[in-house]
């Protein structure tokens, strides 16, 4: 191969690859704005409230979740938080979602986060283990509306 | 509540606000706003199979080879190939990340090119030599990637939910164990290929079953890393502004660290021993956040490191080697000191594909198919595929990060961080950073266990990462909040004070004596009657509900 072809296809394959690598990198910053899946599926993250009154939880018909999860025993009792579709971090660290001011609650104690139709409880590994019904909690765990989670001295539901 | 709110038996005349019709209707815009991506993904894998081709092009061209229409049917085959696993991503994980398999793929095919270059050089060799032809390593790494994409595919299939995977978790890890210390423990025959006891060797075949540990060992930190991470978290003392754990919870780390120094010592292999125990620091790290166990375990890996370099041999060679390449340059050092007498030729821009002489370096093809890629592509080109393979395993990091459970976020990252570490291994090992080691560079290294392993590995992450792009209101039917379990009456009875009119139908005939034997009896909670639940603690409101009924 002469001389000149052998340095115009060498300058240019290596242009090739780098022009590969800047194409996967315009996919990778078009998905930083896209965010993930979750975000964008319900824009503003929300969901779209389905039934005016409270009633029981919607069986078949209009799909809907919980809608908040109330504190019903504890320090807290009667505290609403009305569910988005955001995880709820429950602990005594300033930022959690519900900041839990009992001796028995963890910094990190639990999350409670959203999967589908469902909402899933977690033990962050807390000293003192978060329950679901009387069942300690050792893996995500689906929470059916109503059922009680005991953290500490405090008893929260998810409701319809 | 500015929104006029249109129940069901509302007027029927305001179309623009009925939310179920309003609902339905943007489905298929949210799905088309979260778009899959696969587009992207076979456009790039065409992009992969063209630089592929034009790479295989140059080097005929190159090397002086016949020019012929057959090369752009290869390219063409190869294209075909991917193009499958394309369909099977389609199929099997629709949202999965669209950047992960064009990666590999480029990689595999870089990598296939400059396997067929070094055959073509070691051919002429044997010709000017008189000796016969020697087989083509690329033909049979054809075969391999082949191979691997069936296992891709297969992954993808028989997986259809990572979640699966951490019920094995133990089972993964026993079986990851046994392939670990089999080559140990067979005779040397069986399992010594150049010193190092990494392999099985089946008649022609010659497996590397610590590439295939690799995964199930992450799969299985995974799972016991969800489960069991209080114990890595528990309390201890503070010092130098860490959290350092208590002396008895560090028993699973010191486990870690015997295995991999039993590699290190009866497998006389750094790399496999390095890879063990990195992905393990670094899955506990991400597991519990604290550094301490990562400063911990390098302490003790260092430790037994420099014990292993006084008592075995082929370890110090390795050192010695390493320290200083030319203190025996024909003898130990050869290898090594070739490898960056072949970066050093090609500069920053390379020789040029087919146009150096990377094959003068032993096994140019494995273990050192860097040095092989520097001479003739430099460092230009070198760089592009190190970015490929951080793109490759940020990717991984980002499913991690997406995705909603923990196991799959610790899969993800483990996995990820696996094909980085092994890419820093190896790559540090060539150009003398670390001491030399004997693992495969993923995609690219001529070897069937490496490749195959691999292209399992990502099928794993595209699988995790399916589920973290998945859209929410895809990802599962969901059961229906439907019938309680035979203990949710009860449980329920401490908690219904809030809203009245949210009491389910409760048993009939129960209740009433239940409110009477309620205060009446707490201590019998073992039992599944329901007045002996822990429930009743909360005074007032099981009475509370029963009354109001």
């Amino acid at each position: 191969m002469p001389e000149l072809v052998l340095q115009i296809t060498r300058a240019g394959f290596l242009a090739l690859l780098w022009l590969f690598v800047l194409a996967a990198l315009r996919v990778v910053r078009s998905d930083l704005y896209a965010a993930s899946g979750l975000r964008a599926a319900a824009p503003g993250g929300r969901r779209p409230p389905t039934r005016g009154g409270t009633s029981k939880p919607a069986r078949g018909g209009g799909r809907s979740g919980p809608r908040a999860l109330i504190v019903t025993a504890g320090a807290l009792a009667g505290t609403r938080i009305a569910l988005d579709g955001r995880p709820i971090m429950i602990g005594r660290a300033d930022d959690s979602t519900l900041v839990l001011d009992d001796d028995y609650a963890s910094t990190r104690h639990a999350r409670i986060s959203q999967s589908g139709d469902d909402w899933y409880v977690e033990d962050l590994g807390s000293t003192n283990g978060t329950y679901l019904d009387r069942n300690k909690v050792s893996g995500p765990t689906r929470v059916p509306a109503g059922t009680p989670i005991r953290i500490g001295k405090t008893v929260i539901e998810l409701r319809s | 509540m500015t929104r006029p709110t249109a129940p069901g038996a509302g007027a029927p005349g305001v179309p623009g606000v009925e939310r179920p019709a309003d609902r339905t209707a943007l489905r298929p815009a949210i799905a088309a706003a979260v778009s899959t991506r696969r587009g992207v993904e076979l456009a790039l894998l065409a992009f992969a199979a063209v630089i592929t081709t034009g790479a295989l092009v140059l080097v005929e061209a190159n090397q002086e080879q016949e020019l012929t229409w057959a090369l752009l049917y290869l390219g063409a085959a190869y294209l075909a190939l991917l193009a499958l696993a394309h369909l099977a991503v389609r199929k099997f994980a629709p949202y999965a990340d669209p950047l992960v398999l064009p990666l590999a793929a480029l990689l595999n095919g870089i990598g296939l090119v400059m396997i067929h270059r070094i055959d073509l050089a070691r051919i002429a060799r044997a010709a000017s030599l008189g000796n016969e032809e020697p087989a083509q390593e690329a033909v049979r790494q054809v075969g391999w990637t082949a191979i691997g994409l069936v296992f891709f595919v297969g992954v993808l299939w028989l997986v259809p939910d990572h979640r699966t995977l951490a019920r094995y978790g133990y089972t993964a890890g026993f079986v990851g164990l046994i392939l670990l210390a089999l080559p140990a423990v067979l005779p040397a025959s069986l399992s010594e290929v150049n010193g190092a006891r990494i392999w099985i060797r089946v008649g022609p075949a010659s497996i590397q079953p610590g590439e295939f540990a690799k995964i199930l060992f992450v799969v299985f930190f995974a799972s016991f890393l969800v489960v069991k991470r209080d114990l890595f978290t528990s309390a201890g003392k503070h010092f130098l502004g860490m959290t350092f754990p208590r002396p008895r919870d560090l028993g699973p780390l010191l486990v870690a660290w015997g295995v991999a120094m039993a590699v290190l010592v009866f497998e006389s292999d750094l790399g496999t021993s390095l890879m063990f125990f990195g992905i393990v620091l670094v899955m506990l790290y991400v597991a519990t956040e604290r550094i301490s166990w990562v400063i911990i375990g390098l302490t003790i890996f260092g430790a037994g490191a420099f014990a292993a370099w006084t008592f075995v041999s082929r370890v110090q060679v390795r050192v010695s080697v390493w320290l200083d390449p030319f203190a025996d340059y024909n003898g130990r050092g050869f290898q090594v000191s070739q490898g960056l007498f072949g970066l050093a030729t090609g500069g920053m821009g390379g020789t040029g594909l087919g146009a150096g002489r990377p094959e003068l370096v032993p096994f140019s093809s494995t273990d050192f198919i860097f040095t092989s890629l520097g001479e003739e592509i430099g460092l230009v080109g070198l760089a592009a595929l190190l970015v490929i393979y951080c793109v490759l395993a940020t990717r991984a990091m980002r499913s991690a990060l997406a995705v909603r459970d923990t196991f799959g976020k610790l899969l993800a990252a483990g996995l990820g961080w696996a094909i980085a570490w092994q890419v820093f291994v190896v790559v540090g090992g060539v150009i003398n950073l670390i001491p030399n080691t004997g693992i495969t560079a993923p995609f690219v290294s001529y070897g069937g266990s490496s490749l195959v392993a691999n292209y399992a590995l990502v099928a794993l992450v595209l699988r995790v990462s399916n589920a973290a792009r998945q859209p929410a209101q895809e990802k599962r039917p969901g059961t229906p909040a439907g019938p309680q379990s035979p203990l949710a009456p009860l449980a329920e009875a401490s908690t219904e004070m809030v809203s009245r009119d949210q009491v389910r139908t409760p048993p009939q005939g129960v209740r009433p004596q239940d409110a009477t034997a309620g205060p009446a009896g707490p201590a019998g909670h073992a039992g599944p009657g329901p007045g002996g639940h822990p429930a009743s603690a909360h005074g007032p409101a099981p009475r509370g509900r029963t009354r109001g009924e």
